[in-house]
């Protein structure tokens, strides 16, 4: 992540700016090279490590919680310029100020865990 | 051979090497999944005893720790061990949007003039460092994950739902960085 500069503010503003090929470079090559390795799982039933089948939880139906979560999710990721996999690949190199957005995204997922059942889902 | 792992990677090896990294991860037993840490960090700190949704064996989600902890030392290594000190290739286009909002750029991975301790405080500092990652947080569980749960492994797996998360994901980005943006940064 790091040697590819998807880690980077400056890339996530170049992507939402439609400047750069490069995010969606990254995101569409593996997605693609996904749907193609996941179907190849399924096709071969293939076993994990460990000897059981792999599965695939299928994601609950509904519209509203991904829209607006994801939303709020999209807002977040453009201010922060982060999702939460990069935020600690930036920690180790060597943001330290980014462990601050880490235990407000921790207390963002609390707050949602304790407004739950308030929300539209 | 070391030159091409010094300077910056191409996207076309960049993503064949995370569905490689997926793959290794669903064939280990788990999953890619990053914003699910988060939840099981929540439990770790005891929110289980308040809020049931962190009620759950948090020691299954152990690997997956170990793969974010895994992250930051590769964050680590390749920051450190494996870079050239050339500046980021960002579009000319980028830099001059940026530049019309205050914002420089100075070829590093982070506008360092807003991600800083002294900046914390300050009104534009607290917004993208505390209120942007408050937001990655809520957001990311409300949803039901995050870049690496629903844009890559749900749409690899064909997920409706996952695609409705990708395109809030877009439609929040896209207000931020074209109507927020340029309001919030001038003033």
């Amino acid at each position: 992540m790091t040697k590819s500069e998807a880690i980077s503010w400056y890339r996530i503003q170049e992507m939402f700016r439609f400047q750069s090929f490069h995010m969606y470079g990254i995101i569409g090559s593996t997605v693609v090279l996904g749907m193609i390795m996941i179907q190849l799982i399924k096709y071969k039933q293939l076993r994990s490590i460990a000897g059981k089948k792999i599965q695939f939880q299928p994601k609950e139906k509904g519209v509203k919680r991904y829209l607006l979560g994801g939303i709020i999710f999209g807002f977040g990721w453009v201010l922060t310029g982060s999702c939460p996999g990069p935020m600690f690949t930036l920690v180790g190199s060597g943001f330290s100020i980014i462990l601050v957005s880490i235990a407000c995204a921790i207390l963002g997922t609390y707050t949602y865990g304790y407004y739950k059942d308030k929300l539209p889902h | 051979m070391i030159e091409y792992i010094l300077q910056p990677w191409p996207w076309y090896f960049s993503g064949p090497l995370i569905t490689l990294i997926m793959f290794l991860l669903l064939w280990s037993g788990g999953y890619f999944g990053v914003s699910s840490n988060l939840r099981s960090l929540c439990a770790i700190g005891g929110a289980g005893k308040k809020v049931p949704f962190f009620d759950f064996d948090w020691k299954e989600q152990i690997w997956n720790l170990v793969f974010i902890l895994g992250t930051l030392i590769g964050g680590y290594i390749a920051t450190n061990f494996l870079s050239n000190s050339e500046p980021l290739q960002l579009s000319q286009d980028t830099i001059a949007d940026l530049a019309d909002i205050n914002i420089p750029f100075q070829g590093g991975l982070m506008p360092e003039a807003l991600f800083n301790w002294e900046n914390l405080l300050t009104l534009k500092g607290f917004t993208i460092i505390v209120v942007g990652g408050f937001m990655v947080g809520f957001g990311t569980r409300w949803a039901g994950g995050c870049t690496s749960g629903h844009a890559i492994s749900g749409l690899s797996n064909l997920q409706l739902p996952s695609l409705i998360a990708v395109v809030g994901f877009f439609i929040g980005g896209l207000v931020m960085t074209h109507f927020i943006f340029p309001i919030f940064f001038n003033l």
